[in-house]
């Protein structure tokens, strides 16, 4: 299973503040932590919204409207993304309440999501009653 | 399950395999390391929920399974000197070894136990169960599932291989010089291997095994962490990585599987493929020459990397079978390098090849032998031959998918020969 752990934008990183190094070396600890238990995928810092544009279609079938940043509200937009690869919602949460607080004045806030993926093989309705036939054959070789 | 036994069921998972490597090292047994571990973790669950989740877990539970290790020695000491008295002693470990166990690197830990839990005393299958059991966190029940074996099967075999890693006395160690090259390639193959049973089961209908694979891959990037100066560790991860990232296209909706050249590459894991590509730099910088994981990689990076199945560099394919059948001679390799020089140069490159293989006895039980050389006789219109081929390769075949597609290439060879002696 693949969760993505969101940080939120804040008022500092959108202002171009680059964090204390205290908390750079707290990131890199834990980034290093995470590649350590072989669950890290992806990890990335944004820029700022300066620079950035927003493409919306305000009318449905109608042409985009393009508006260009820097934009407004902080808390609507994310500073970064840590992808990372766990085989239950439990762990995903483990280590989401293990990054530490990527602000650190009060304002950070992180989002742990679930990424879609295409639903595996075993979950087919076919190759699930397949093996679903099998377990069953194994459970009878058990008690026989 | 309350929200509580959930977080610490996740803490678990995050800690055993570090707690269980440093209990190992104190008590230089990996059963008891992992009775201390389960003990520690026993206590927490009674704890817990009335105390509220301490804030290291890790280290609460390592502090408490450390307690437990200290309150056993003393115990056994009283044992031993009752020995003595008998006449007789007993190695335990000392006080001194639960010291340094606290501090060192754990990275070194886990590649200790992932050489003991690897190491050739046991059998392939105990390696890879008490692997998955110890280093992957996996329970008795969910390997038995991921083998289609019952759990008591499961449970039996790692009881064996932890009995017959400590009555064979097997050192906590990271091995040096010549040895360490030959025990690393043990603890690649039962990576491998692991992946392998997950990507293609070898029996029964199911193709893709999920959690192996999963668990396989995992274990590859904390090795390629923990020896990061081994070229090959990173040629396994890079070939792991780049095979995962075709998981969702590999088979249909209908279970059959699909051929690498037909499969849908807007539906490769780009991320996926871009970690295998970097996994295999990391191998190339350390300057030796490619091992055969590495070489294989580079193999599957050329497909991962071609925009479509005619962009393939079938040339660059073949020079790198060539090289593979060198640093790791095969029949199987020398196979692949047929269906590549067919590729790049012509089906009767490969034939010549492919009939040579004929004659090899290990091969005659294989396949993807007759497989293959259907395919090359279809291509060079002699039909008739080539579905005699897909129905013996239908009849080796152990797995029931494969053999579908195989008979259905059969009668795709009937109808062409059909249509030409209608012509």
């Amino acid at each position: 299973m693949r969760f993505m752990m969101i940080v939120k934008a804040t008022k500092d990183s959108e202002a171009g503040v680059m964090p204390n190094a205290e908390l750079v070396e707290a990131m890199m600890r834990y980034n290093e932590e995470l590649v350590k238990a072989g669950v890290l995928l992806a990890a990335d810092g944004l820029h700022s919204s300066e620079g950035a544009i927003r493409i919306s279609y305000p009318e449905p079938g109608g042409k985009p409207k393009v508006i260009d940043g820097p934009f407004t509200e902080a808390k609507e937009m994310i500073a970064g993304y840590t992808l990372i690869e766990v085989k239950s919602r439990e762990e995903a949460i483990g280590w989401a309440m293990r990054m530490p607080d990527p602000h650190g004045f009060g304002e950070g806030e992180i989002e742990l999501r679930q990424v879609f993926e295409i639903p595996e093989i075993i979950q087919d309705p076919i190759m699930q009653a397949k093996e679903n036939a099998l377990r069953e054959q194994l459970e009878g070789n058990k008690k026989a | 399950m309350s929200a509580t036994h959930r977080t610490i069921d996740a803490i678990w998972r995050i800690e055993s395999t570090k707690l269980i490597a440093g209990l190992a090292r104190m008590v230089r047994d990996i059963g008891l390391a992992e009775d201390l571990a389960q003990d520690a973790l026993v206590i927490a669950l009674e704890r817990w929920p009335l105390s509220g989740i301490p804030d290291n877990p890790g280290a609460w539970l390592m502090t408490t399974a450390k307690r437990r290790a200290i309150d056993l020695k003393r115990r056994s000491q009283l044992y031993n000197r009752k020995l003595d008295d008998l006449g007789r002693s007993v190695d335990t470990y000392t006080e001194d070894d639960l010291d340094i166990a606290m501090e060192g690197e754990i990275g070194d830990d886990i590649l200790r136990l992932i050489f003991m839990t690897c190491h050739p005393v046991l059998s392939s299958d105990a390696r890879v169960s008490l692997t998955l059991r110890l280093l992957g966190g996996l329970t008795t029940d969910e390997i038995a599932h991921a083998f289609l074996v019952a759990e008591s099967t499961i449970a039996q075999r790692i009881v064996r291989a932890k009995r017959t890693l400590s009555s064979a006395h097997v050192a906590f160690d990271v091995p040096t010089g010549e040895e360490l090259k030959v025990r690393l390639s043990t603890v690649l193959e039962v990576i491998y291997l692991m992946f392998n049973e997950g990507y293609s089961a070898t029996s029964g209908g199911s193709w893709l095994r999920p959690l192996l694979c999963q668990e396989a891959l995992r274990l590859g990037r904390i090795l390629a962490e923990s020896a990061p100066l081994e070229p090959e560790v990173h040629g396994l991860v890079a070939l792991m990585e780049i095979q995962s990232s075709r998981f969702r296209t590999r088979v249909n909706a209908a279970g059959e599987p699909i051929l690498l050249m037909e499969q849908n590459r807007a539906l490769w894991d780009q991320l996926l493929i871009r970690r295998g590509l970097t996994a295999i730099e990391r191998a190339r910088k350390l300057g030796r020459p490619l091992g055969p994981y590495a070489l294989q990689a580079a193999i599957t990076a050329c497909h991962a990397q071609a925009r479509s199945a005619e962009d393939t560099d079938w040339v660059r394919i073949s020079a790198l079978y060539e090289a593979l059948s060198r640093a790791a001679p095969s029949p199987i390799v020398e196979l692949n390098r047929a269906v590549a020089i067919a590729m790049a140069f012509g089906p009767d490159f490969g034939l010549q090849i492919v009939d040579e293989l004929t004659a090899d006895s290990s091969m005659k039980e294989y396949h993807l032998l007759p497989s293959v050389r259907g395919d090359f006789l279809l291509k060079l219109g002699r039909s008739e031959e080539a579905r005699a081929e897909f129905e013996s390769a239908a009849l080796l075949t152990r797995n029931e998918r494969e053999r579908e597609l195989l008979l259905k290439r059969a009668a795709e060879c009937e109808i062409s020969t059909s249509e030409q002696d209608g012509q």
